[in-house]
């Protein structure tokens, strides 16, 4: 038990946090000092130009190699980056599902080529990509996909729905699961595919989010031609009809697992202060106690699952209590602010903005019912 | 950086587990209810050391910190101890009090072990008092947990006084709430072990009932709770044993986090137990009803959570 940071991580903290620091000012100068919601149209633009200042500065990966853009950095490097990066204001990171699901399938199974295609233009976000997992008939039952794929010559031609894109309708790119053998059922005969958005047959469009933010997309494809080499290294990640083992060996990645803890002990930090600025009884000074401690609980738990992961073991199932716990968590967090705010919580704000946004956690990235199920079945033992 | 028990401390844990399990099986909590408290456990556990890991080596203690010693009280949490291991090894032991059975009115004014134990820590208002067992007189208490021994303790001799330090009895007592909130993340524990085994063999409807959704819900959030009580825990043991800042807030997040876990469990492991847990043929209402007691001793799960609150300005 050692909670000492190294020097070298003491350094990247300090470099980090000037930067930050400059950084974030002269780009809030630059968008004119309004900082609109990244999930609609023009707010994404505007984080764009943030991201790209991330990129130039070295921060968007920080945990990747150097020849992708990132920093080589650990799984510590990359909490520190994150504790610094909501504790500093840093705006929503519209790049994330590329950089989050994408690349740990690219880092496990993608050939040298694809990576060297794909990962430097995420990581400086000149291509940016959405998911295409769920359809209208497969959101938790994610094997039922029925977009299919069919081999031709020089690539393939794609049919189908998928939809709850995130952000889909400000995307160039797509990952997603097809049907490529049509006789296949359930999680056998589906292909990892990467598709430009912009091919002829591909209507892309846009939905409002419980929030009213244009943050959903639904993509219809329509006898869409895919050329094989429509993506640098090819556009099947895996193995033709293998693509549901993609997702299990990306799902089982330390990076697709973790989330760090700092974004939330930002907001329990914010409600503090809101608590100072509103007033607040000892009932309410009690509860956000609670959920402070709740959050304290999921930085200290993250410190105990990095030192397993640096260490060289893994963790499996076990990332389903975390999910169950930030996705809880972040909505006691907004619901206490919203009831410090009283009466005017139902104005347009961060923190009604910041609860509709909280009240999507336990639904998406596996349902909290599917974690539990996950949670009793591999970390309980329980029968099936 | 890094989080969690080395192979040391790991070593030592699993040793008072190896012993807990073959000297402290529920049979024992059983005879202590029935007034037939075994010694074996106790002096088992005095023999590896755990009563002396905090005492200097040249008093012939192991001349360790709390991040060994919390450890093994998790292991007396989850073993339903009947002797006070948090009050001797974790309490007293660093006020100078070895060598006996230490019970105190420190977590409340029931003070558990008071039949049993041999010297007594009493708060004062001058501070804190020892007392040998002739120094005074015990009125013994009926409580929920028999195996508690619970009593009223009222001095009748002169006692020693050993400190009258406000920051020395308040680090006094963040060790107890640590050391309790310890035995919590263990009961919490062996609740959730007892129930996922029952749950398991127990057929209805022609199927094990762990296998009905419901039933795994409810032990899936216990699992929950327990999975980051544990991590604050040790946590605040390496907060006390390094003096941190923040060690008094750490404690209380401790115990508050491990209260709900006991909570949390206990109703999850009684219901997914139905009508055999609600008897005391079945093991299950010897932890539970310890948990009921320790999450109200040594701090409240809402007083810690105005400590907490107190510290962050709130």
């Amino acid at each position: 038990m050692d909670l000492t940071w190294n020097q070298e991580q003491e350094a990247f903290r300090a470099e980090l946090r000037e930067w930050l620091e400059r950084n974030l000012t002269e780009w809030r100068q630059q968008i004119g000092g309004v900082e609109l919601s990244g999930d609609t149209r023009e707010g994404f633009s505007q984080q764009l130009l943030w991201e790209r200042r991330l990129h130039e500065g070295g921060w968007s990966v920080v945990s990747w190699p150097r020849r992708y853009g990132g920093r080589n950095g650990s799984l510590w490097e990359w909490l520190i980056f994150e504790e610094e990066y909501w504790q500093a204001g840093g705006p929503q990171r519209v790049t994330q599902n590329g950089i989050q699901i994408l690349a740990p399938a690219l880092f496990e199974l993608g050939s040298p080529e694809q990576r060297d295609a794909i990962l430097p233009r995420m990581a400086a976000a000149v291509d940016l990509w959405c998911q295409g997992w769920s359809e209208p008939g497969a959101g938790s039952d994610l094997a039922s996909v029925t977009s299919r794929a069919r081999a031709t010559d020089g690539g393939w031609v794609l049919n189908g729905h998928k939809t709850w894109t995130t952000r889909g309708a400000f995307c160039s790119h797509l990952f997603g699961l097809f049907r490529s053998d049509p006789d296949s059922e359930r999680h056998r005969g589906l292909t990892y595919l990467l598709v430009p958005l912009d091919l002829d047959g591909i209507t892309v469009r846009g939905f409002s989010r419980l929030d009213g933010d244009e943050g959903f997309a639904e993509v219809f494809f329509d006898e869409v031609f895919l050329p094989c080499d429509a993506v640098g290294g090819g556009v099947v990640l895996g193995e033709v009809d293998q693509g549901w083992s993609v997702v299990v060996a990306t799902a089982g990645s330390e990076r697709g697992l973790l989330r760090s803890p700092g974004r939330y002990r930002a907001t329990a930090e914010s409600l503090v202060a809101l608590s100072g600025a509103t007033g607040s009884d000892r009932w309410q000074r009690r509860r956000i106690a609670r959920a402070w401690m709740k959050t304290e609980a999921f930085r200290l738990q993250t410190l105990q699952t990095v030192t397993t992961l640096t260490a060289g073991g893994s963790i499996g199932a076990e990332a389903s209590l975390t999910k169950l716990w930030w996705s809880e968590l972040d909505i006691e967090l907004h619901e206490l602010a919203l009831d410090l705010l009283g009466p005017e919580a139902e104005m347009e704000g961060v923190w009604s903005k910041g609860y509709q946004f909280a009240l999507a956690g336990p639904i998406y990235a596996g349902t909290n019912e599917i974690q539990r199920n996950i949670v009793a079945e591999r970390v309980l033992g329980l029968p099936r | 950086m890094r989080f969690g028990l080395d192979d040391d401390r790991t070593a030592m844990r699993d040793a008072a587990r190896e012993l807990l399990a073959r000297w402290c099986p529920p049979d024992v909590v059983r005879a202590a209810w029935e007034g037939r408290p075994d010694p074996r456990p106790w002096q088992v556990l005095v023999e590896m050391g755990a009563t002396s890991v905090l005492v200097p080596e040249s008093r012939g203690g192991l001349g360790l910190d709390e991040t060994f010693l919390t450890p093994v009280i998790e292991e007396a949490g989850w073993a339903a101890l009947p002797q006070p291991l948090t009050t001797t090894a974790l309490v007293a032991a660093p006020l100078g009090v070895t060598d006996s059975m230490v019970a105190t009115d420190m977590g409340g004014p029931l003070v558990p072990q008071a039949v049993i134990a041999e010297a007594f820590l009493i708060s004062e208002d001058a501070g804190l008092r020892l007392y040998q067992r002739e120094e005074v007189d015990i009125e013994p208490v009926v409580t929920v947990d028999r195996a508690r021994h619970c009593g009223r303790v009222r001095p009748r001799g002169p006692g020693t006084p050993l400190s009258d330090d406000r920051s020395v009895i308040a680090l006094a007592f963040d060790r107890g709430v640590l050391g309790t909130a310890a035995e919590l993340v263990g009961l919490a524990h062996r609740m959730l072990d007892l129930t996922v085994g029952y749950v398991t063999e127990r057929h209805q409807f022609g199927r094990p009932v762990g296998s009905f959704q419901a039933v795994k819900h409810h032990l899936a959030r216990a699992q929950l709770e327990l999975s980051f009580a544990a991590p604050a825990v040790t946590y605040a043991a390496y907060a006390v044993a390094n003096g941190l800042r923040d060690a008094s807030r750490s404690v209380s997040t401790a115990k508050w986090l491990a209260g709900q876990a006991a909570a949390v469990t206990g109703r999850a492991a009684l219901q997914c137990h139905g009508a055999i847990g609600y008897t005391t043929e079945a093991d299950l209402h010897l932890f539970l009803k310890r948990s009921w007691a320790l999450s109200r001793t040594w701090g409240s799960s809402d007083s810690h959570a105005d400590r907490v609150a107190a510290s962050l300005g709130l």
